[in-house]
């Protein structure tokens, strides 16, 4: 029997790209203007809550459902892609995973409908791939923590109200102990601070997180006291194929743009897609994003199977699909020639957005430590 | 209410290319899709629903592949979906196709039937006013606009015209055909993509339905294609150097010549 679910929704994804995302795209970068109206219509398309049960107002999808929708999205927008990644990778997943019955039903509702936008906050002036050099401190009190520090570059950081906080909770046996926590914007003390002006995905909110004295009270405690960096680490294991899916999107994105435009562009006579060099280097191009997506769908797989492969799967597709997003939309570029420079075609920003995909939810370099770490381990 | 919408599946012909040696359509690797005016009139319904708690039930007469379009319209919201398919079905022309859909509707009952305009493929626009002929109730084709009235319990519905709209209202059975100008048609959404998972498509054969042999079919079919062309144009281009008072009348000549004035 054909599988209905993953045709209508591939065809259902696509025409959202296509119509309603892909028509902002230049707007939203150039006024670096968060799409509102897209996450609006997503949400009531139930794009928001695809992986959550239905008794948690979810559309209770898979993973695989999850992913496809963030490649198709970024293939029109990356901003659009990253959008939904944070929020449902960094702040609806770990919700499920680790959260208890209370808060799932607390939260999961608002974050599935879309009423309400997720995020997560790890990264800290001193914590950047040294993530466990956190200084934020939640302080154990009567009936709640006290929350104390400050968090940057965290995406959705204004948009969402409902935030994943790690933070120190005391000493452990090797180091600090560190614990999560669901934290709501509308918590005293909490604030929002400086906007990052950036190269890519301008759209998508990137801010600092300020917690002065905030009470979060204890059951918003996620998982165990002293989980918080294994909780952090298995969350970003999701989302880095998220991220991977987004990457993958923009180079699909500028595959299209650029078979496109070698077509229609003609020099000493003839469509320059008739020359030898543009054909060899979109084939290696298409070659390498068909190698990135099946990296993408292998760790899609092992998260939706539980396998104990992900960590690995998850490093190698985002270290394999951001970096064919840099060759691919860089290239892309050099096919437009000098019209590829020029915001006038969708290349440059693809090529902008490409680069940030090398970086967040652990650089490049983080993923080959991890690879290797497991390869050296055996 | 109970809406049944009757839909096509159709090529999509904004893809579709002409074989240039047989001058058919090359069907072949073209995909599918639910003829646009069809997927108004299951947004229209869906409206409809959101209204006055209306049901909607996709109903359409094709091979087994037409099983997808009426799971998009069960992806779209609608509740449930029929596939009128047999061999004994097989060759029908509009006349011998609304005979068997007259006799499905009669089977499933509905208060309301929602056909598109006319399909992309054929462009007859004459299955809706035939469905209705045969069940025997009231049709307001070219609908570009329906409205619910609550208190009164009937449907207000906009008829356009070349010139103008007419209005009318309706109670009681009725079926109406919908121009693709009515709404764009929803997106799927996700918990309906996922929910029309679970749903079975009912399949409605010959025996099920009430309709006289001879009527179906290649035999039931008055209409015979003699045979199909592919328009040829004529690319001479003739450049004239006029005055604009004699422009406009080497224009106006020109069309006339050709007729199309």
């Amino acid at each position: 029997m054909a599988n209905y679910k993953s045709i209508l929704f591939e065809q259902m994804i696509k025409d959202f790209a296509e119509n309603e995302v892909k028509p902002l795209a230049q707007e939203v970068d150039e006024q670096e203007r968060f799409p509102a109206e897209t996450v609006e219509k997503m949400a009531k398309l139930g794009l928001m809550g695809i992986i959550v049960p239905k008794q948690y107002g979810g559309a209770g999808g898979d993973y695989r459902m999850y992913i496809s929708a963030v490649e198709e999205l970024s293939k029109a927008c990356g901003t659009t892609g990253v959008v939904l990644s944070a929020h449902m990778s960094l702040c609806v997943a770990p919700i499920l995973e680790y959260g208890t019955e209370e808060q799932k039903q607390k939260y999961l509702p608002d974050l599935a409908s879309g009423r309400k936008i997720g995020a997560f906050g790890l990264t800290e002036p001193n914590a950047g791939t040294d993530a466990a050099n956190q200084q934020t401190t939640a302080v154990e009190m009567d009936d709640h923590y006290l929350l104390n520090g400050s968090k940057i570059f965290i995406t959705n950081a204004g948009y969402a109200s409902t935030y994943i906080i790690i933070a120190i909770t005391g000493k452990g046996p090797k180091g600090p102990e560190m614990s999560a926590f669901i934290v709501e914007s509308a918590f005293d003390g909490f604030s929002v601070g400086k906007k990052e002006k950036k190269m890519g995905i301008r759209g998508s909110s990137t801010c600092e997180l300020i917690f002065e004295n905030v009470k979060v009270p204890k059951e918003n405690l996620l998982g165990k006291r002293g989980d918080g960096f294994k909780i952090a680490m298995k969350t970003l294991d999701g989302g880095r194929i998220g991220i991977a899916a987004q990457a993958l999107g923009i180079a699909e994105g500028a595959l299209d743009a650029t078979i496109a435009y070698v077509k229609s562009r003609k020099q000493f006579n003839r469509s320059i897609s008739q020359f030898q060099n543009t054909q060899f280097v979109l084939a290696d191009l298409a070659t390498r994003v068909a190698a990135a997506k099946a990296l993408v769908y292998v760790a899609t797989d092992a998260k939706q199977n539980k396998l104990p492969t992900l960590s690995v799967n998850a490093a190698q597709a985002k270290l394999y699909s951001s970096e064919t997003a840099m060759e691919v939309t860089t290239k892309c570029v050099q096919l437009h020639g000098g019209y590829g420079y020029t915001r006038e075609y969708p290349v440059e920003r693809m090529m902008r957005d490409a680069k940030i995909t090398e970086i967040y939810e652990g650089t490049s370099e983080v993923q080959r430590m991890v690879i290797s770490g497991a390869l050296l381990r055996k | 209410m109970k809406i049944i919408v009757c839909i096509k599946q159709v090529p999509n012909t904004t893809e579709i290319k002409i074989d240039p040696i047989t001058n058919t359509l090359k069907r072949d690797g073209v995909p599918s899709i639910i003829n646009p005016d069809d997927k108004t009139a299951v947004e229209a319904a869906l409206q409809l629903k959101e209204k006055c708690g209306a049901t909607v039930t996709v109903i359409t007469m094709g091979p087994m592949q037409a099983e997808k379009a009426l799971r998009e319209a069960l992806a779209m919201g609608a509740d449930e979906a029929f596939l009128i398919s047999d061999r004994a079905f097989a060759g029908s022309d509009t006349l011998a196709t609304s005979t068997i859909i007259a006799a499905a509707i009669k089977k499933l009952g509905a208060d309301v039937v929602f056909c598109g305009r006319q399909a992309i493929d054929g462009d007859t626009a004459q299955v809706g006013p035939q469905i209705s002929e045969h069940l025997g109730i009231p049709q307001i084709t070219y609908a570009a606009a329906i409205d619910y009235n609550a208190e009164r319990g009937s449907l207000v519905v906009k008829r356009q015209f070349e010139d103008r709209y007419q209005t009318l209202e309706v109670k009681g059975q009725c079926l109406i055909t919908i121009l693709s100008t009515l709404d764009k048609p929803r997106y799927m959404n996700v918990w309906d993509i996922i929910e029309q998972d679970e749903k079975e498509i009912g399949i409605i054969t010959f025996n099920d339905i009430e309709v006289d042999p001879a009527a179906i079919g290649l035999k039931g079919s008055p209409t015979k294609v003699k045979s199909t062309a592919t328009k040829q144009f004529d690319k001479t281009i003739e450049t004239l150097e006029l005055d604009p008072e004699s422009a406009a009348k080497a224009i106006v000549d020109a069309l006339k010549s050709r007729h199309l004035i």
